[in-house]
């Protein structure tokens, strides 16, 4: 009797927990289908289920030339960000892992700090500092203000995988002879090489969906794909737009099982 | 910049920006709105969010690869396009209606794009994966005999979850909801375009009078009162998981 009782409700937390996690993956899968099967639609509208099948509003995307200088900004903006941020964030973690001293903790924090204070502010901030330095929006300034924001993903994903690092490994190459840097590079970076490189995707993809920042420091000559598809969607509702998100959801996708098989994202992150 | 007298530039000094945000009842109560809007999506994110972090948590290697997949899947996919995707959604002839009409669950359609509501939905599934990632870590490294002491002394599954598991999993659950509270307080996007131009936050707010009206130092002054609040609260959950650890430990 007490057992059935027991197993009745374990069951029943099971089914429950299990029921929610089921509704969550729902909700969270369900607008990047939509999104996609919608962007095939033959008609002029957004309806789903889409009427009709054709590939009409790809094709109109040949001809979208703002569309396309937007977008290939965004590619130069978001390169150039994970570039320097996998540089500045990797060597900010060699020097603040398993550091304990004061400094390094309030260094950490202040490297993290873009992750939890208003993106918003930040972007409206660097907009005042540009000004007040007598400069205009530009590309190398928008990559700069990008950087800051982009920097703590790289800054994470190293330290946790420099915490993994077996120190010993250190010891045994400078004990054979190696000198600092031949360590760094023979050693060091492959053993970390999986999580920076988790770090360098999930910046380039916080870069090239920056909107906050973007917003301050890009005008019409430097805009960036986010803001115009925003734009676009604030005013008339194109289906091109459904189209351009198509393609950005099925890059996403690649882009992360690429990243998965490579380094393994799923483990970095958890 | 916040505590200059004239835009823009620096001449002079005067605390007249920050007086008449706190005199002026819309400015404090788009400040309220904003924060009471992270703290409902939070909930409701971690509502869900935590269910999902202790099937992961249980489930073997593949199935916790997958789980955490689609948990970044959102994320990782620009926040236009999922804003757009969910006005497909969320619109009155949107996906969601026709379901709900087609299986006699309304007669009327619901009006969620543009409400609080629709908002706090979007919120919430955006930023999903900051509060499951941290729960689950914390979760992952808890000692399961703790579960299994618990359960061979008697204790039920509910029992062992609220005496066990959720006190061990504090910190992750603190963790998780600092991250969600401060990425919904601020997510620009998808407040403006879910809600609409009469759902004013604060970043909106920020962009308006920055943008809109060219009123650079009062633009500061709020980005500065917003800065500062969200701090507060912050603190407030960091202290609260000080305190847990402690109790944990203790």
């Amino acid at each position: 009797m007490v057992k059935q009782s027991l197993d009745l409700e374990a069951a029943s937390l099971k089914l429950v927990f299990g029921a929610a996690t089921a509704v969550t993956v729902v909700v969270l899968v369900a607008p990047s289908v939509i999104v996609l099967l919608t962007s095939f639609t033959a008609s002029y509208s957004l309806k789903f289920p889409p009427e009709g099948l054709s590939l009409r509003w790809y094709a109109a995307l040949m001809d979208a030339d703002q569309m396309q200088h937007a977008a290939w900004n965004s590619l130069v903006v978001a390169t150039w960000t994970t570039s320097i941020s996998v540089v500045l964030g990797t060597a900010a973690a060699l020097a603040i892992a398993g550091n304990r001293s004061r400094w390094a903790l309030a260094l950490d924090v202040l490297f993290m700090s873009p992750l939890v204070l208003p993106a918003l502010a930040f972007g409206f901030a660097a907009l005042v500092y540009v000004y007040l330095l007598g400069l205009r929006p530009s590309i190398p300034l928008l990559v700069l203000g990008h950087v800051v924001v982009c920097v703590p993903f790289v800054l994470r994903t190293s330290i946790a995988a420099l915490s993994q690092l077996d120190p010993a490994l250190l010891d045994v190459s400078r004990s054979l002879g190696a000198g600092e840097w031949t360590t760094f590079r023979r050693v060091t970076l492959p053993l970390i090489a999986r999580g920076v490189g988790a770090g360098a995707f999930l910046a380039f993809m916080a870069s090239f969906d920056n909107v906050p920042v973007s917003l301050f420091l890009a005008d019409e000559r430097t805009e960036v794909l986010p803001i115009h598809l925003w734009q676009q969607i604030d005013t008339n509702l194109d289906v091109r737009t459904a189209a351009v998100s198509g393609l950005i959801v099925l890059a996403t996708l690649v882009l992360m099982v690429l990243a998965e098989r490579l380094a393994g994202l799923t483990r970095q992150l958890r | 910049m916040s505590l200059s007298s004239a835009a823009p530039g620096l001449h002079g000094f005067t605390v007249a920006h920050y007086a008449r945000f706190f005199t002026d009842a819309f400015d404090y109560s788009i400040l309220g709105a904003t924060l009471l809007l992270g703290a409902k999506a939070t909930a409701l994110c971690l509502a869900f969010g935590y269910p999902v972090a202790w099937v992961s948590a249980r489930a073997g290697a593949r199935w916790q690869s997958v789980l955490v997949f689609l948990v970044i899947l959102p994320i990782l996919t620009s926040v236009v396009v999922r804003t757009f995707s969910w006005i497909v959604i969320l619109g009155r002839e949107g996906v969601l209606n026709k379901l709900a009409l087609g299986l006699g669950l309304i007669d009327e359609p619901l009006r969620l794009l543009f409400t609080e509501t629709g908002v706090i939905i979007v919120l919430a599934q955006v930023q999903m994966p900051l509060m499951v990632l941290p729960i689950l870590t914390v979760m992952s490294r808890a000692d399961p005999s703790l579960v299994d002491a618990s359960k061979a002394l008697g204790a039920g599954e509910w029992r062992t979850l609220w005496r066990i598991t959720v006190p061990l999993s504090l910190p992750g659950v603190i963790a998780g909801c600092i991250l969600t509270y401060s990425a919904c307080v601020t997510a620009f996007v998808t407040q403006t375009l879910i809600g609409g131009a009469r759902l004013i936050y604060m970043p909106l707010h920020i962009y308006s009078q920055a943008v809109g009206a060219n009123d650079w130092p009062f633009a500061a002054a709020i980005s500065v009162v917003f800065m500062i609040a969200v701090l507060a609260v912050i603190g407030a959950l960091a202290g609260l998981g000080r305190a847990s650890r402690a109790h944990a430990h203790g």
